[in-house]
């Protein structure tokens, strides 16, 4: 679509088949684009798709119990046509990824030195030699103190926020162009997680690289992401500019989910305004909109007719029959 | 604010009459079971095994512990008669009908693996048992016990008890099976009560005051038996191969005329160049209900391993 | 948690209803290669003292590894402390043994993290309900237990037709409500909720939290909220308590905590928690704290947090402990040097993170007690 676009994902599906289960299609149809030097956000709770979406980019999925439809064009090859092996080579190169445990991602018996300079040797092809001092490189660059000693430590001798920066250490070794970060601070304290937070918007702004960041948290969102989109039951309902979508949140999923958190700079006392129900009640997409049983503002049609996705508003996008009007006040 | 709560009452209330369940999760790993070809295979074998057991005396065409006088005038030095009317699988080297004896033989490999196993069943779950719901060192001193017996093989332990006995009998064999087995389940079910014991649901039910002895028999116990009831599918497998071993090396019932699997086994190794269906029969029976057994027990893990609800 | 006033002192001593002096709970570290002998322990709740109001929500932060699930549980005894005494309603609790202390349990109750694990599968609904009921004598007439269940669910959103199912059929959310149904089932004054929404989907948190107000006003109940949102904790609790490595740090109204943290920790820990607004972001300052908390089993000397202060002074934050002290009204801090930075007279400097070695992330740790490397489980150079 954007010629500028880095990565390019369209009608991005994903099917599990599972003996004795009928066939679950956790991501429904979902676009988005990421230009160089953007983070964009996949926001959604458990079960919402965002973490098979960014599998699915990886190429991660399991080749046997998965269908996986549509494209992921990343600088104009389809990195779903990819041969296992072409996508490996990619993976580190062009593509680096965090993950939300970081303990166990990391190997537990080889050393955090090792596992980084392996990254390099393997993609850059630097000498083990000088791959062990760029790995210290790294590791200093992240933030981990005596970055020298640490190299021939193990991963369980570090603590969690310090195995999350080798992780990032590792996903950076090879300058990727895209970074996708799945959850990387939901295992973290949230003073662990501040400092995660500012080494990621650090490393976006110093090297250029683009970033996906997948997190149920709309906090964490609200400092970091340049645009946003949130998905329900495995389609993008609603794509806007971070601060339009905070201040205007046009979905009522959306709408639902920042008045039913309590913040810290709130007014106290005030009742929270939860959404109901759970994702039991979701209906299908195709007979309607998934989060009409959910939905405050609901409507016949919601039922019936599956809403396309329309744009709306500057750059955003929304999938909704009767979405929230903003007047001067919040209307639920 | 309390009008507020009415609404939600009633809308509640509402919902209810819509709604269903009530389904335990025995009956969950039943359902899961009864979808599982591989379940469906090892029940049937275990099924016809039982049935064949059970009605062997009905079953059995011939008197299997009389010699038949037209087989024994075939019999030679070098040759036992094959099949022929009569007698679909032929003779065995007494000149008895092998396939009346192949079927008793299963009633016998029946009494004894289910003997052993609840025996041993048994005794490993009141060590357990006590071993997880004490702890201390009651736990130390049963589990180090257990350790010891875990150090010697198994075949090798039950040959040993059997031999240890002055006048081997079935029973030998029975009791010398089930001391094997003893330490297995003793360790699981001491496991799976220390795993319990730390749980959440133990520790709300102690906050909530409940005492000890219900907690012990309504809680750790129920929630561990799962993997112990597998094991004991799975033993019921070992212990018929364990009591075939020990007729076969001579260690079971003296009784010549008695119908065993191992017994026969080990009797027609003599004759291998002559007959060797007469020890093919009787060793494809024993792997054939242990495979059901296996089958049994491995799909039963399956069924309970809560990861694979739904 | 309601829109009742806050107490304007913490030393109210009208209607106390717990009182904790100086608890600790230090676990044993065992190791050695044959016996196991006790090499050290882990300073999991290390003299902490609070006061629990009767009516009130009184809520407990700190990061994962402070200690403070350990003091939730030491409160109701379901972990034994190693010192300082517990005083519910009058009653020591320490002093009780057997069955007095069975009897006592039925008025302090406990609420889980996960939802899931807290509920025995293999029972149904209606029987983990009637358990406490029954320890405690309370379901002698049938049906007025009925009645008496019926209502319960109702009070928690529940359809009485649950009584039949079991926890592996309800969502996250309504397992919850099944846990704080149960807590209620032996008419408690107490409910200790250790994270009690944590584990679940942020849109089902608020009808959780929104249950518990409701739940608190119709039965009066008094709440301790130990939870790491500080967001949640603020928008449910009267009175808020800091832990920071096994010791409160500070204590004060909710408001007040927010609007005026006096201890450089409780300055950090609410600077760092993201609000969802990018126009607050944007203009929001982190104080971003360098390093990992140090292991529990090994705290540093003197002020806990010294090691990662911004605000850290030469000699006497190394040495001595700081006592919790009241530097406003109702409003009590662990620091030295509260007044001083809070009129500004101490300015924050950068800290170099220290090293903080394995085993450092929680209380129960078992690598402390474990091998050292995994060459050493190899048996490697």
């Amino acid at each position: 679509m954007s010629s500028l676009a880095l990565l390019d994902v369209r009608d991005l599906t994903v099917t599990f088949h599972r003996k004795g289960a009928r066939p679950f299609t956790a991501v429904d149809g979902v676009s988005f684009d990421v230009e160089p030097g953007r983070t964009v956000g996949l926001v959604g709770e458990s079960g919402c798709g965002k973490s098979v979406t960014s599998l699915a980019i990886m190429g991660l999925l399991p080749r046997r119990g998965a269908t996986v439809g549509g494209s992921v064009t990343f600088e104009g090859t389809d990195l779903l046509t990819l041969s296992a092996s072409a996508m490996r080579e990619r993976r580190g190169r062009d593509l680096g990824m965090v993950f939300q445990d970081p303990l166990s991602s990391l190997n537990p018996v080889v050393s955090i030195g090792l596992q980084v300079s392996e990254v390099l040797e393997r993609h850059r092809g630097l000498p083990r030699k000088k791959a062990m001092v760029e790995a210290a490189d790294l590791l200093d660059k992240v933030g981990i103190p005596d970055p020298r000693r640490r190299l021939s430590e193990y991963p369980h001798q570090l603590s969690g926020g310090m195995r999350q920066r080798a992780l990032i250490a590792m996903a950076l070794a090879c300058r990727p162009r895209l970074l996708i970060a799945d959850e990387p601070t939901t295992a973290l304290d949230v003073t662990i997680q501040a400092q995660i937070l500012a080494l990621l918007a650090e490393l976006v702004r110093d090297t250029g690289t683009a970033l996906i960041l997948i997190t149920h948290d709309l906090g964490v969102v609200a400092g970091l992401c340049d645009e946003v989109n949130v998905l329900y039951a495995g389609r993008v309902v609603e794509r806007a500019e971070r601060h339009a979508l905070f201040a205007r949140p046009r979905h009522p999923y959306t709408n639902g989910l920042l008045a039913s958190i309590p913040r810290l700079d709130g007014a106290r006392g005030e009742r929270l305004r939860p959404v109901r129900g759970s994702v039991n009640d979701n209906i299908p997409w195709r007979s309607g909109c998934a989060f009409a049983p959910r939905c405050p503002n609901a409507l016949d049609v919601c039922r019936l007719v599956t809403p396309e996705m329309v744009a709306d508003g500057p750059g955003g996008l929304l999938r909704c029959h009767n979405p929230v009007v903003h007047t001067e006040e919040v209307t639920a | 604010m309390t009008s507020l709560l009415n609404i939600r009452r009633r809308r509640v209330d509402e919902l209810a009459e819509t709604a269903e369940g009530g389904t335990s999760l025995t009956v969950d790993a039943l359902r899961r079971m009864a979808r599982n070809p591989v379940a469906i295979i090892g029940a049937v074998i275990v099924a016809v095994f039982v049935l064949l057991a059970l009605f062997a005396p009905w079953i059995a065409p011939e008197d299997p512990y009389t010699p038949f006088q037209v087989l024994k005038d075939q019999l030679r030095a070098d040759s036992i008669p094959g099949p022929q009317p009569g007698f679909p699988l032929g003779s065995d080297e007494f000149g008895r009908d092998f396939l009346s004896r192949l079927i008793v033989g299963a009633q016998q490999s029946l009494v004894v693996g289910v003997m052993a196993t609840l025996i041993g069943l048994a005794v490993g779950m009141v060590i357990g048992g006590l071993a997880g719901a004490l702890g201390g060192w009651v736990d130390t001193l049963l589990m180090r016990l257990t350790d010891i017996m875990l150090s010697v093989p198994s075949l090798l332990l039950a040959i040993s008890i059997a031999a240890l006995a002055r006048h081997p009998s079935q029973w030998t064999v029975i009791i010398a099976v089930a001391m094997v087995s003893v330490p297995i389940f003793a360790r699981l079910l001491r496991g799976s009560m220390l795993a319990q014991r730390a749980s959440d649901h133990v520790l709300a039910a102690t906050a909530l005051g409940v005492r000890r002895r219900t907690i012990v028999f309504r809680h750790m116990l129920p929630n561990s038996v799962g993997p112990v009831i597998v094991q004991a599918t799975l033993t019921l497998a070992t212990s018929i191969i364990d009591a075939a071993a020990l007729s076969f090396l001579g260690l079971g019932d003296p009784d010549p005329a008695r119908a065993e699997w191992g017994l026969m086994l080990g009797n027609a190794q003599r004759y291998l160049d002559v007959r060797p269906e007469l020890a093919f029969y009787p060793a494809v029976a024993i792997i054939v209900v242990a495979l059901g057994f296996t089958l049994l027990g491995e799909s039963m893990r399956e069924a309970l391993d809560p990861k694979n609800r739904r | 948690m309601t829109e009742s006033t806050e107490p304007t002192s913490s030393t109210v001593d009208g209607d106390v209803l717990v009182d904790v002096q100086g608890l600790e709970v230090h676990f044993p570290i065992k190791g050695g290669l044959v016996l196991d002998r006790t090499i050290g322990h882990v300073l999991a709740v290390d003299g902490v003292s609070l006061r629990v109001t009767r009516g009130e929500t009184y809520g407990l932060v700190g990061e994962s590894g402070c200690g403070k699930s350990t003091l939730g549980r030491a409160m109701l005894r379901l972990v034994e402390p190693t010192g300082g005494r517990v005083v519910f309603d009058g009653t020591d609790l320490s002093a009780l043994r057997g069955e007095s202390l069975r009897r006592m349990r039925r008025r302090m109750q406990m609420v889980f993290q996960d939802p899931l694990s807290s509920l025995d599968p293999r029972q149904s609904v209606e029987s983990i309900l009637v358990e406490g009921m029954r320890a405690h004598g309370l379901d002698r007439d049938r049906a007025a237990t009925a009645t008496r269940l019926r209502e319960l669910l109702s009070s928690v959103g529940l359809p009485a037709s649950a009584l039949r199912k079991y926890p592996h059929e309800f969502s996250g959310g309504q397992r919850q409500r099944i846990g704080i149904a149960r807590a209620l089932t032996v008419r408690p004054d107490l409910i200790i909720a250790d994270e009690p929404v944590s584990a679940l989907d942020v849109s089902v948190q608020a009808q959780v939290i929104n249950l518990m107000a409701d739940l608190q006003q119709e039965f009066g109940l008094t709440y301790l909220v130990i939870a790491h949102d500080l967001a949640v904790v603020r928008h449910i609790s009267d009175r808020v308590g800091v832990m920071y490595l096994g010791g409160l740090v500070e204590e004060a109204g909710s408001e007040a905590l927010y609007a005026d943290p006096l201890h450089p920790y409780t300055r950090a820990l609410l600077s760092a928690v993201p609000v969802p607004d990018p126009a607050v972001e944007d203009r929001r300052e982190r104080i971003l704290l360098a390093g990992d908390l140090p292991s529990p089993a090994a705290p540093p000397p003197g002020c806990r947090f010294h090691t990662r202060c911004p605000w850290r002074q030469p000699e006497r934050c190394d040495t001595e402990r700081p006592e919790l002290r009241e530097v406003l009204p109702g409003q009590r801090v662990a620091c030295h040097y509260a007044e001083d930075i809070r009129a500004g007279r101490i300015q924050p400097h950068e800290v170099r993170p220290e090293l903080v070695e394995a085993g450092a992330t929680g209380p129960l740790d078992t690598s402390a007690a474990g091998p050292a490397s995994v060459t050493e489980i190899l048996g490697g150079p």
